[in-house]
């Protein structure tokens, strides 16, 4: 069986992914190019008993003269004879709406000298815009087969693979005549690089400086280019125009705009209602309300189902393996981590599901333009919006969101800010605080005082995220020529299956992705609090063996403070002391350290640790016996309640701005593929926290 | 005049971009002089605004807008 190996190029929203995913269905993997954060979906099909495809979908781009990492990704794909994933045949995607555009691109691929297979899709759009091509006609001038398609209806794949059976090169002479540029260059670049294309060398002429990382053979080819003179912007420019006006010509002859399109389209009425100055800000502020019931009502039904679910079967397996360490490493080690990253599952699909929703039908380009204005003061783009919006649920999905700003900077202050958006795990930390804080009393008559401090606290977050974006924009230099030229694709209906592709691998990537880190830290802490110094826990038990031969309290309440002091004897325990020092002047004592610690694998722990360290029975959910236990507790220097308003406060403002998520940690890792930055996001926001709460504490006191 | 000035709902034509680098990006994109062009939206806080060109919507800033030089339709021709 022969593999014919095939690269799907085009520009971006002219529907290439609901054409990789029409051919290739589940058949596909999603890897990163090497060397780069950018996602290489690669497929399979097969044609018939004796032929079968490599597909690889390139990122889309609107030219050769790369501007992204997603776009050197492509140049590379097709230029770089290095490279192992070289295509046998170019599938050439097109927006048949908006040919002129998409034919730059073809025009270039084409005079690499690849065989091309054309795919004209959304020719429904162009119908209903009154444009008409004279397919025959247009084959014949851009010498490849031209297949009308629609990738969102499906039609057209059969004759697509037919078709990549018999690609050949373009039979028209090249779209820009090179012979005008300077040959002996040229023939000195080929041969250099090895090339065998003149116009590759040309490209390569062009993109010297994006694309070697080896930097002795860099000088070699800046000394060639040097030498003759050669003017980059300037040709650019000169063959960008060349190739325009032959477009302009072929697309005069080949087809015909019908009269009745005059009339405004109903996208475009759509767009003067949605980027309109009052109704599309209150337009916006709805989709986000509708989000955010979602994500907090919705979501919680299958959290609850997972949790039920896990907690089922962490019992199950506790009762199948003998008891003893090992199966308390995996059931409250491993089990207990797992179970954390599962249940978020149901609210990252649901966040996924409306931003890849909204990103289908075209609203995300508009969101991203109606608040670019009010963003880039903060040194943030239009396009950090969404990611920031996602925060509020979780920080993880938000991070990961982030790749579609281009600007590297713009993305890097985008990541760096979003812990700083109040997620969902510090929700049961705020309720239980917040309580402690207020009693339930209404302000004029129906404002709740609880709820209104809690909607603080999210205001908060938001308003030091935007100041930190503006201190980060300050101090980094601005990276390269700061544009926003975006195109503004027309509304489509959704395409459910390009939908649900995208929610199945967004879940999956976090399941494996960041779960592998989540469960190695909740081993690592459930080692802490389950091993001690020796001796200690041998001479608790014996303290409560004494105490159970003569017992002053019920054996429940026994049981539960040997839980406690257990908790204390154990490493974690040492480590909550150890910190003491230097959590105190925030007003802090060793058990707020302990839960200091175990929060950091997911906030919500901190009740849990609190539940555990203060013998308080109920569950998670019943806030009112923790409460009173924390509330009764005295401060034995000061003979006051320890936690006072000041402390109280304290915490909260600590809780809103700590780092105190590996997941985000592991996430902001992989996404910028930098430890510095990773560190710098821990460092800046522990250091925010601590001074903050320093503050806090202090003004209170 | 400039792309900038431009008001919502009228057309004109490209004669020239100021700025090389930005030339190349709006080249590409199908800016090119000669091209029509039409303000279809601005944004609710006055940046940046959407233009018809070479057939589609293109959204750019008003200082990329300020760099390209236009010549309002005065009627004749078609």
């Amino acid at each position: 069986m022969k593999e014919i190996k095939v690269a799907l190029v085009g520009n971006p929203n002219c529907g290439k992914t609901s054409l990789f995913n029409t051919l290739t269905g589940l058949n596909q993997k999603v890897s990163n190019f090497p060397g780069t954060t950018v996602d290489k979906k690669a497929g399979h099909f097969a044609i018939d008993a004796e032929h079968k495809v490599k597909i690889i979908d390139l990122p889309g781009t609107y030219s050769l003269y790369p501007k992204s990492d997603d776009e050197a990704v492509t140049f590379n794909g097709l230029c770089n004879p290095e490279n192992s994933d070289i295509p046998d045949v170019v599938l050439f995607i097109a927006d048949a709406s908006n040919l002129k555009r998409n034919l730059l691109l073809f025009t270039q691929v084409a005079d690499l000298g690849y065989p091309v297979v054309f795919a004209l899709n959304m020719i429904d759009l162009a119908d209903r815009k009154g444009i008409e091509y004279n397919y025959d006609l247009l084959q014949n001038r851009l010498g490849v087969e031209i297949i009308p398609t629609n990738a969102r209806k499906m039609k057209g794949t059969e004759k697509i693979k037919q078709a990549i059976l018999s690609a050949h090169r373009s039979s028209t002479a090249p779209f820009f005549d090179t012979s005008g540029l300077n040959q002996p260059m040229l023939e000195e670049c080929k041969k250099y690089l090895g090339l065998k294309n003149t116009y590759s060398a040309v490209l390569w002429a062009h993109n010297q400086m994006l694309l070697f990382k080896d930097g002795e053979r860099l000088k070699g080819f800046k000394e060639i280019l040097a030498r003759n003179l050669f003017c980059e912007k300037k040709e650019q420019v000169e063959e960008i125009v060349s190739r325009y006006r032959m477009i302009d010509a072929i697309l005069k002859e080949t087809s015909n705009r019908r009269p009745s399109s005059n009339q405004i389209s109903l996208s475009n009425r759509l767009d003067n209602i949605i980027t309109h100055k009052y109704f599309g800000l209150s337009f916006f502020l709805l989709v986000l309300f509708v989000i955010f019931q979602a994500i907090f009502s919705l979501a919680s039904y299958p959290m609850d189902w997972m949790e039920a679910g896990m907690n089922y079967f962490s019992n199950g397996v506790a009762q199948i393996i003998p008891g003893g360490t090992i199966n308390n490493l995996i059931v409250h080690g491993i089990l207990a981590g797992l179970s954390g990253v599962i249940v978020f599952i149901p609210q990252i699909a649901i966040l996924f599901f409306f931003i890849t929703l909204l990103e289908d039908i075209g609203y995300m380009a508009r969101v991203s333009f109606i608040m670019d204005k009010l963003m880039r003061s903060f040194g943030l783009n239009g396009k950090s919006v969404v990611p920031l919006i996602s925060g509020m649920a979780c920080a993880v999905p938000a991070i990961m969101s982030a790749r579609n700003i281009e600007n590297k900077q713009e993305k890097l202050i985008t990541i760096m800010v979003i812990p700083l958006m109040s997620c969902s795990a510090r929700l049961p930390v705020y309720t239980l605080l917040i309580s402690m804080l207020v009693p339930e009393t209404y302000v004029w008559g129906f404002l709740n005082m609880q709820g209104l401090i809690l909607m603080g606290m999210y205001v908060l977050g938001f308003v030091t995220s935007l100041l930190s974006a503006w201190v980060f924009q300050k101090i980094l230099k601005p990276a390269g020529n700061n544009y926003f030229i975006m195109e503004m694709p027309a509304f489509k209906i959704p395409m459910w299956r390009n939908v649900f592709l995208t929610i199945y691998e967004k879940c999956r990537s976090f399941v494996f992705e960041a779960g592998k880190i989540i469960v190695a830290i909740s081993i690592l802490l459930w080692a802490l609090s389950s091993f001690a110094p020796a001796g200690e826990f041998e001479k608790l038990d014996a303290k409560y063996r004494e105490l159970a031969l003569a017992p002053t309290k019920p054996a429940e309440e026994l049981a539960i403070q040997y839980q406690s002091e257990k908790l204390e004897a154990s490493y974690a325990g040492h480590f909550g002391k150890m910190i003491e020092p230097v959590i105190a002047p925030l007003g802090f004592n060793w058990k707020i350290g302990i839960a200091l610690i175990t929060s950091f694998a997911a906030r919500e722990v901190f009740v849990g640790t609190m539940t555990t360290i203060y013998s308080a029975s109920g569950d998670e959910s019943d806030f009112s016996s923790i409460r009173l236990k924390m509330m009764e507790e005295i401060n034995p220097q000061t003979g006051q309640p320890q936690y006072s308003l000041a402390v109280i406060a304290s915490l909260l403002v600590f809780y809103a701005f700590a780092m105190q998520c590996m997941s985000t940690l592991a996430i902001t890792y992989r996404e910028t593929k930098s430890l510095k930055w990773t560190l710098i996001q821990l460092f800046y926001l522990t250091v925010l926290a601590y001074i903050s709460s320093l503050l806090v504490f202090h003004f209170l006191k | 005049m400039k792309l900038s000035a431009l008001a919502k709902g009228i057309e004109a034509v490209i004669i020239s971009i100021e700025d090389e680098d930005l030339s190349v990006k709006l080249y590409e994109m199908g800016c090119l002089p000669g091209e029509r062009v039409k303000v279809e939206n601005i944004a609710p806080f006055g940046d940046p605004i959407a233009i018809t060109v070479s057939g589609y919507k293109l959204c750019i800033r008003q200082q990329e807008a300020d760099r390209v030089l236009i010549k309002q339709e005065t009627g004749e021709g078609n």
